[in-house]
């Protein structure tokens, strides 16, 4: 577990090394299903993930969670407190919880959760559960790693109008209102399925469940809904279109990446690139020169 | 290639039956302003939680906090724990109501420091940046 623990730490790092260790592990690299769960801070994510742990290991399928929280933009600390709730996990050896500050890291949390569900896979965990924070980019991040995206709702978040605003819509394979016990949860549903129909999706409709995860209610029902969507992304070759364009996304953000690099080592290198640089006031001209050079090499 | 600064990773938990989280959280957000990653684990963690959450979290810093007089039972477990699991390179320090006759005690079962009351956050924070020179907070 330790060796897992520090590969993921690697990944954050984006530590050259992890390109000898991820083609090590290849050959075993197995792609465990990915879904990701988005919101509202406070919509009770982190127990509904909790609850899905619980019912996934009631069906013997090992869970990894990666839980995303903000850092601090200004000191890059951060409280990383998921765990929490998922307490009654703990010692279970087939759960594995990792939480990761969001900006921790270079290269942008995309590449790092990829990189990291790959070496969760080839560690033999069956299901990857995302979580983040909606209040971002992080989740349109996680929205493109994940293959199932859930976004959390719960009632008394602010009318409809909210939900047209936070651009939710889109990126939703399913949706949960949790806390489904409180009063307003049937206007949060029906107020939802009035603005899905009026932008009606092409082939997956988004289902809408409601869920109360502290008693563990509804959560069969959004498991099903999860595996539903799964199934249409097989059946309708969606998700080999999908595996196809993440694989290219984050072969662009990987080749971004090295020409960044090479770019801040040509500047400092090179003062005659850097001076060229200040004489022009825009970065166009010295840009392209590096790009060049680089190609060169 | 330059590499991403690491940052460190710090586990703060409460130990035992103890329900006085105040001070953890109030420790939990200086190290946070300090530009740690602090995982915090919440109450009633056993020995044995602490550990697992600090291996999976790749931590290289325990911080266990205490109000309950059970620190000379809990905090050497949690350093056993740590042996036992082939970990002793996470260093562990603790914090609450604690005798000083008891810090000695502590400190040579393999507790690197304790905080006690009154003890300016700032402390704490120089105190881990001396214990880990090389490591840089997160960059933004």
């Amino acid at each position: 577990m330790r060796a897992l623990a520090r590969a993921i730490t690697l990944v954050e790092r984006r530590d050259p090394s992890v390109r000898d260790l991820e083609a090590a592990l290849r050959t075993q690299a197995r792609a465990p299903g990915v879904a990701g769960f988005t919101g509202a801070p406070g919509t009770g994510k982190s127990t509904l993930v909790d609850a899905v742990v619980a019912l996934l290991r009631q069906k013997q399928r090992s869970v990894a969670v990666l839980a995303t929280d903000p850092n601090s933009p200004f000191t890059g600390g951060a409280i990383l407190g998921d765990r929490i709730r998922m307490q009654r996990h703990a010692l279970d050896t087939k759960v594995f919880i990792r939480s990761m500050g969001a900006r921790g890291h270079l290269g942008g949390l995309s590449l790092a959760t990829r990189e990291a569900i790959r070496l969760l896979g080839a560690f033999g965990f069956d299901e990857v559960i995302l979580e983040t924070v909606g209040v971002g980019q992080s989740e349109l991040e996680v929205a493109a790693v994940a293959d199932t995206t859930v976004v959390v709702l719960t009632p008394n978040l602010g009318d409809s109008v909210q939900m047209i605003k936070a651009g939710i819509l889109e990126i939703a394979d399913v949706f949960v209102v949790n806390k489904a016990d409180i009063d307003g949860h049937l206007r949060v549903i029906a107020e939802l399925r009035a603005m899905l129909n009026l932008a009606p999706r092409q082939g997956w409709k988004a289902p809408i469940i409601a869920t109360v995860a502290t008693r563990q209610d509804g959560v069969e029902q959004l498991w099903e809904a999860v595996l539903a969507h799964r199934r249409h992304l097989e059946t309708t070759g969606r998700a080999k279109e999908l595996a196809e364009k993440r694989l290219r996304d984050e072969t662009a953000e990987v080749a971004a990446e090295l020409a960044r690099q090479r770019a801040r080592q040509a500047l400092e290198e090179d003062p005659r690139l850097a001076e060229r640089l200040l004489e022009d006031g825009t970065p166009y001209r010295t840009a392209e020169e590096i790009l060049k050079r680089s190609a060169n090499r | 290639m330059p590499t991403a600064v690491r940052p460190v990773r710090i586990i703060v938990a409460k130990v035992g039956l103890d329900g006085h989280d105040r001070g953890v959280k109030v420790v939990a957000r200086a190290l946070r302003d300090a530009g740690y990653e602090v995982i915090y684990t919440g109450l009633r963690q056993t020995p044995e939680m602490v550990v697992d959450a600090a291996l999976q979290e790749d931590a290289q810093v325990v911080g266990l906090s205490i109000h309950s007089g059970a620190h000379m039972t809990l905090f050497p477990a949690v350093v056993d724990e740590l042996k036992r699991r082939k970990a002793t390179d996470i260093v562990v320090f603790g914090g609450g109501i604690i005798p000083d006759d008891d810090i000695a005690a502590l400190k040579k079962r393999g507790v690197a420091e304790i905080f006690t009351p009154g003890t300016p956050l700032q402390e704490i924070v120089d105190w881990l940046r001396k214990r880990f020179p090389d490591e840089k907070t997160p960059k933004r």
